[in-house]
């Protein structure tokens, strides 16, 4: 049989990568730089040397985002519009947060992040329908919930960091300073994570158990907000008065949210190796897939969590006085990244791939996330800002 | 075979053995797993307190035990720093063992590769071309370029061989990321405490754990300015100056003197509304002999100062000693004028009161204190003005902790002085309210006290109540047990305070009474102090003719409760702030990390080694390419290292791509 030529001549596409870019691909870029280039002039006066390498850096990383993962186009200029059209609305006074409709009720920081998790909880429930009832619409609709889910959490952060300022110059600061804004934080990305690997392996079953972890935050947030007012903004100590803390943060919860979503994906395998003719069997990739996906998002998670670490190290040889200092938190990263670490290199030997790798995922998420709650809750030491 | 190359070879045999048990992934695995449990030990268990406090939560018996396993210290315990070392040597043999052949892989094409091998590849395919061997081995190796890939072409006896790679930096970051943890170590134990622990162990160095001053610590606790790598802190007050600082080291300290002198010219400290601190900031000057004139710079938090290597960091601040001048009432003699009481924050005095020596000890002193108030829903700050921490130390040595609030508290309106007591740290405080004066004095209360405590007084009113309310005569036997029971009442409750009264009918009266007992207790002592305070009030020139007021009615119970509070209070004076001048003291860490930068540059190794390791794959081609019966085989493989899913779809559009360049003819042969 002969093979035609021209069927498979799309396929192999060579130019390279910077050529294949299209005019929207290009539009974007200036997009992206026009809107840095105006936040930088806008508020200069509130940015240090480091901040404005921070907010350039963190502009040409969306840019590539952008190039590789189209969607993320839509979403960041979603949440940009939502923002700017919330900071217009506050104009300046922070009380019209509770006079204007559209700030009271959408996207004033506290109202975009109960849409948030409104919008969480809603994407999980249709997830999980979906996966039962085998239904392509439903799941197409979680999605659809959890981008919006995701652009409102990210609006939330915006605003709040407006916020913040509206409050005070001297108050504001970006929302990553305390255990209610990184649980925002950490329920945005990993619900950003998943929807790459939604994309990439075009499967929506695992929604369902992604989902599932991030209602969980949406409950502790929830609880967090109305038991124990954790949502008024407060102002910054100076050990955090730094711009380290913008990049040491984020990084971090990159890799949090990444080792969630393994550790969700350790649950479905798991429950689909027990009945391999079930109704997972059916839905999910296969096991090998599964699998791959797990060592893909801890590889990630392992990856920004190191940086995350060594930012941290850094950040606490400026502000302590000693890059390593058995501080209760950086005890617990280092025991996050020794688990991993020991994760990957199991992965190398023989006999243990499957099953006991996606026991071991679940147990790191427990480990996770005993260091970032737990040790707040129940240690003391240098880090003692999220106190519960 | 003589002996000796036997066991030459029997040693080489063990050697290269416990190598690879050394550089085994087992091994590594279970050494990231052990480190990270022991890790887990060190922050559940507070480390390097005070050894009283272990003693205190575990017991003496356990205290030993976790002491000599080193669970107090535990980072620096021999075993922990034998597990890092094993981590250290295993990963430093699995670099060794590995780095020869992943560079020999890296740079090798391995032209040479059989067609038997090739064939044996899971990733493989065949096809033919019309084109001769030659022109079409240059089209491919072309292609395989535009691919990114980097491409050698041989030609062999009757066939031409293209090999090709791509993303060997990975592997390089195997080795990038594997060194890193060496490095890191290295740096990190150049950091560390290692050489004044063996110090230590030989006997050349002890660790002070005495409360001495700096002129009298031993030479033996002494570090010269010859150590090259330190953390220490050292508080400096306001217009001091230090030329040292302190290194803790399990319960005790270590002097570590300086090459210069820091000297503190001015602290500053800014605060948000909520009373907590926005920023604080120390002008320092440097004096360095060897430098002549001095340097002046202002840290803060987050921008510390490096100075010849060492690095100075504002990392907190204290009382720096300040100066009060305070009054003290004899609550024993509350009718007195007050003492008055020179003191500074940090040092102690001897006060001779009615219930003996006592030695005041000022712990703390704020300028001001911030606390969050309730105010129709919202949440506002007031701020309650100076506030004075101190401990009374009885003459057999008991002590209780107090702080006393300068300016008076509004509760429900009415203003109080408030004085807090505690007997240990570890408690909360009880509060003292004290009502006061119109004028916002304590006098009326000091002069009401005084009157509560005069025995005579007291008789007289109780006669009185005898004849009037009872009508007894001196003579009635009743009389005397009725006046002196009333004394004893009113003399216990406002000596001992409310308890007495209770332990009083605990002792004296059955379970089922006591209740009753107790309120006709407090009836008589209320009845007793509430003539006193309307003859008091009488005295004052107040006009009691037709009864007292409702304000007055409610400071009467106001006292009335705190007297009842007195006794526990346990204070033999009762002390206010009158004047201060505030000393503020600048808490700096000094530290010398000569490893740092060791440390900075493995932890970049570390970084990019594992984006390397995940993100680049290490792939390489093979195209096997021979003219036979008139037409041109192609024989492609491909083999990616540690191949993951991603790969097969790769390599089915290498393959077509390749095939459609090649103009095949035949799918596969
Ligand atoms: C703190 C110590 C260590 C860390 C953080 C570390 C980290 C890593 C990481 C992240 C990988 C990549 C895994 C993957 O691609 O899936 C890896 C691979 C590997 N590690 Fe380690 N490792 C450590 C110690 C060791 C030790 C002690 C050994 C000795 C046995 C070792 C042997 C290996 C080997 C053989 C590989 C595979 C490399 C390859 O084929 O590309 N590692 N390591």
């Amino acid at each position: 049989m002969s093979v035609t030529t021209e069927t498979l001549s799309h396929e192999f596409d060579t130019t390279p990568f910077l050529r294949r870019l299209s005019v929207l691909d290009w539009l974007w870029a200036l997009l992206v730089v026009a809107g840095t280039v105006a936040a930088h002039r806008l508020y200069s006066e509130w940015m240090d040397g480091y901040e404005v390498g921070i907010l350039y850096g963190s502009a040409a990383a969306l840019v590539w985002l952008g190039w590789g993962w189209k969607p993320m186009r839509g979403f960041s200029v979603a949440v940009a519009l939502l923002s700017l059209a919330a900071i217009g609305l506050y104009g300046g006074e922070l009380a019209r947060g509770e006079s204007n409709f559209f700030l009271k009720f959408l996207i004033s920081s506290q109202s975009a992040i109960m849409w948030m998790s409104a919008l969480y909880v809603m994407a999980t429930v249709t997830y999980i329908f979906a996966l039962i009832a085998g239904s392509g619409f439903s799941g197409k609709v979680a999605s659809a919930m959890t981008w919006s889910a995701s652009v409102m959490g990210s609006v939330g952060l915006m605003v709040r960091w407006r916020e913040s300022y509206l409050m005070g110059a001297d108050i504001g600061h970006i929302p990553v300073s305390n255990l209610y804004e990184v649980f925002i934080l950490f329920a945005v990305m990993t619900a950003l994570l998943y929807l790459t690997y939604e994309r990439r392996y075009n499967n929506r079953a695992i929604g369902a158990f992604v989902l599932t972890v991030i209602s969980a935050a949406v409950g502790f947030i929830l609880w967090y907000a109305f038991e124990r007012e954790a949502h008024h903004i407060q102002p910054l100590v100076p050990a955090l008065q730094s711009y380290w803390m913008k990049i040491h943060v984020p990084a971090n919860f990159v890799g949090y949210g990444a080792f969630a979503l393994a550790a969700m994906l350790g649950v479905a395998y798991l429950l689909m190796e027990r009945r391999p003719d079930g109704l997972l069997a059916r839905r999910l990739p296969t096991l090998e897939v599964l699998d791959d996906i797990m060592y893909k998002a801890i590889a990630l998670g392992f990856a920004f969590f190191t940086v995350a670490t060594v930012l941290g190290a850094m950040w606490a040889a400026e502000a302590w006085g000693g890059y390593w200092s058995w501080d209760p938190k950086e005890t617990w990263a280092l025991i996050v990244w020794l688990n991993y670490a020991a994760w990957l290199h199991l992965r190398l030997t023989k006999g243990w791939r499957g099953k006991p790798l996606a026991w071991w995922a679940i147990v790191g998420l427990f480990v996770t996330l005993f260091a970032f709650v737990g040790v707040n809750m129940f240690l003391s030491g240098l880090h003692s800002y999220g106190s519960l | 075979m003589s002996q000796t190359e036997k066991t030459g070879r029997r040693q080489r045999r063990s050697g290269a053995v416990l190598l690879e048990f050394l550089g085994s992934m087992n091994l590594a695995i279970t050494l990231l797993v052990a480190i990270a449990i022991a890790s887990v030990v060190g922050t559940v268990l507070q480390q390097n307190e005070p050894y009283n406090n272990y003693i205190m939560k575990f017991g003496p018996f356990w205290f030993e035990v976790f002491k000599s396993l080193g669970l107090f210290d535990i980072y620096a315990a021999p075993w922990f720093l034998l597990l890092l070392g094993f981590l250290l040597i295993s990963t430093s043999v699995c670099v060794y063992r590995n780095t020869p052949a992943i560079i020999r892989d890296m740079r090798h094409f391995r032209l040479g590769v059989q067609e038997k091998s090739l064939r044996a590849f899971h990733h493989r395919d065949e096809w033919r071309s019309p084109d001769p061997a030659a022109p079409l081995a240059d089209t491919l190796a072309k292609r395989l370029r535009r691919h990114g890939y980097r491409v050698r072409h041989r030609q062999f006896e009757g066939y031409q061989m293209v090999a090709a790679m791509r993303g060997g930096t990975s592997r390089l970051g195997y080795i990038l990321s594997h060194l890193s943890i060496v490095v890191i170590c290295i740096g990190g134990l150049l950091d560390g405490n290692l050489p004044l622990r063996l110090a230590e162990w030989r006997g050349e160095l002890k660790v002070e754990t005495r409360d001495l001053a700096v002129s009298q610590i031993p030479p033996e606790s002494t570090l010269g300015t010859d150590n090259s790598s330190f953390r220490g802190s050292v508080t400096i007050p306001e217009g001091s100056r230090a030329d040292f600082v302190f290194l803790g080291m399990r319960d005790g300290y270590l002097l570590q003197k300086l090459p210069f002198t820091v000297a503190l010219e001015a602290f500053r400290i800014e605060h948000y509304p909520s009373g907590m601190p926005k920023s604080f900031e120390s002008d320092l000057v440097i004096i360095d002999e060897a430098r002549g004139e001095p340097l002046r710079k202002t840290i803060a938090v987050n921008h510390p100062w490096v100075y010849k290597g060492y690095a100075i960091y504002q990392s907190s601040f204290s009382d720096g000693g300040s100066r009060l001048q305070l009054q003290a009432w004899p609550l024993d003699r509350p009718a007195t004028e007050p003492l008055r009481i020179d003191a500074v924050v940090n040092e102690s005095s001897r006060l001779s009161t009615p219930r003996g020596e006592y030695g005041l000890e000022i712990i703390d002193f704020k300028p001001f204190n911030v606390f969050p108030v309730e105010e129709a829903g919202s949440k506002k700050f007031n701020n309650y003005g100076p506030s004075v921490v101190f401990k009374l130390r009885a003459a057999n040595g008991e002590a209780r902790e107090y702080v006393n609030y300068q300016m008076p508290l509004m509760v429900e309106g009415r203003p109080f002085l408030l004085s807090g007591m505690r007997a240990t740290p570890a408690e909360e405080y009880r509060y003292l309210h004290i009502p006061l004066d119109s004028d916002g004095g304590i006098k009326r209360f000091l002069r009401f006290l005084a009157l509560a405590q005069e025995k005579g007084r007291i008789s007289q009113v109780a006669h009185q109540q005898a004849l009037n309310e009872l009508g007894l005569t001196e003579a009635d036997p009743l009389y005397r047990d009725f006046t002196s029971s009333m004394s004893s009442l009113v003399g216990l409750f406002v000596e001992h305070g409310i308890d007495a009264l209770v332990e009083l009918a605990e002792k004296n009266v059955p379970e089922e009474k006591r209740n009753e007992a107790l309120s006709s207790y407090i009836k008589v002592v209320q009845g007793v102090l509430g003539t006193l305070y309307v003859e008091l009030l009488r005295e004052e020139g107040v006009d009691v003719a037709a009864g007292i007021d409702e304000q007055q009615a409610l400071y009467f119970d106001e006292v009335l409760n705190a007297f009842s509070l007195l006794g526990p209070y346990g204070s033999p004076l009762l002390l206010r702030l009158q004047q201060y001048e505030h000393v503020e003291a600048s808490g700096l860490q000094i530290t010398r990390a000569p490893g740092q930068n060791i440390v900075y540059l493995g932890c970049v190794m570390l970084m990019a080694g594992v984006f390397f390791m995940f993100y680049l794959h290490h792939r390489r081609l093979w195209l096997r390419i021979e003219e036979r019966e008139g037409q041109t085989h192609i024989l492609f493989a491909a083999a990616a290292h540690r191949e993951r899913g991603d790969f097969d779809s790769e390599f089915a559009r290498l393959r077509g791509d390749l095939r459609h360049s090649s103009s095949a003819v035949l799918s596969r042969i």
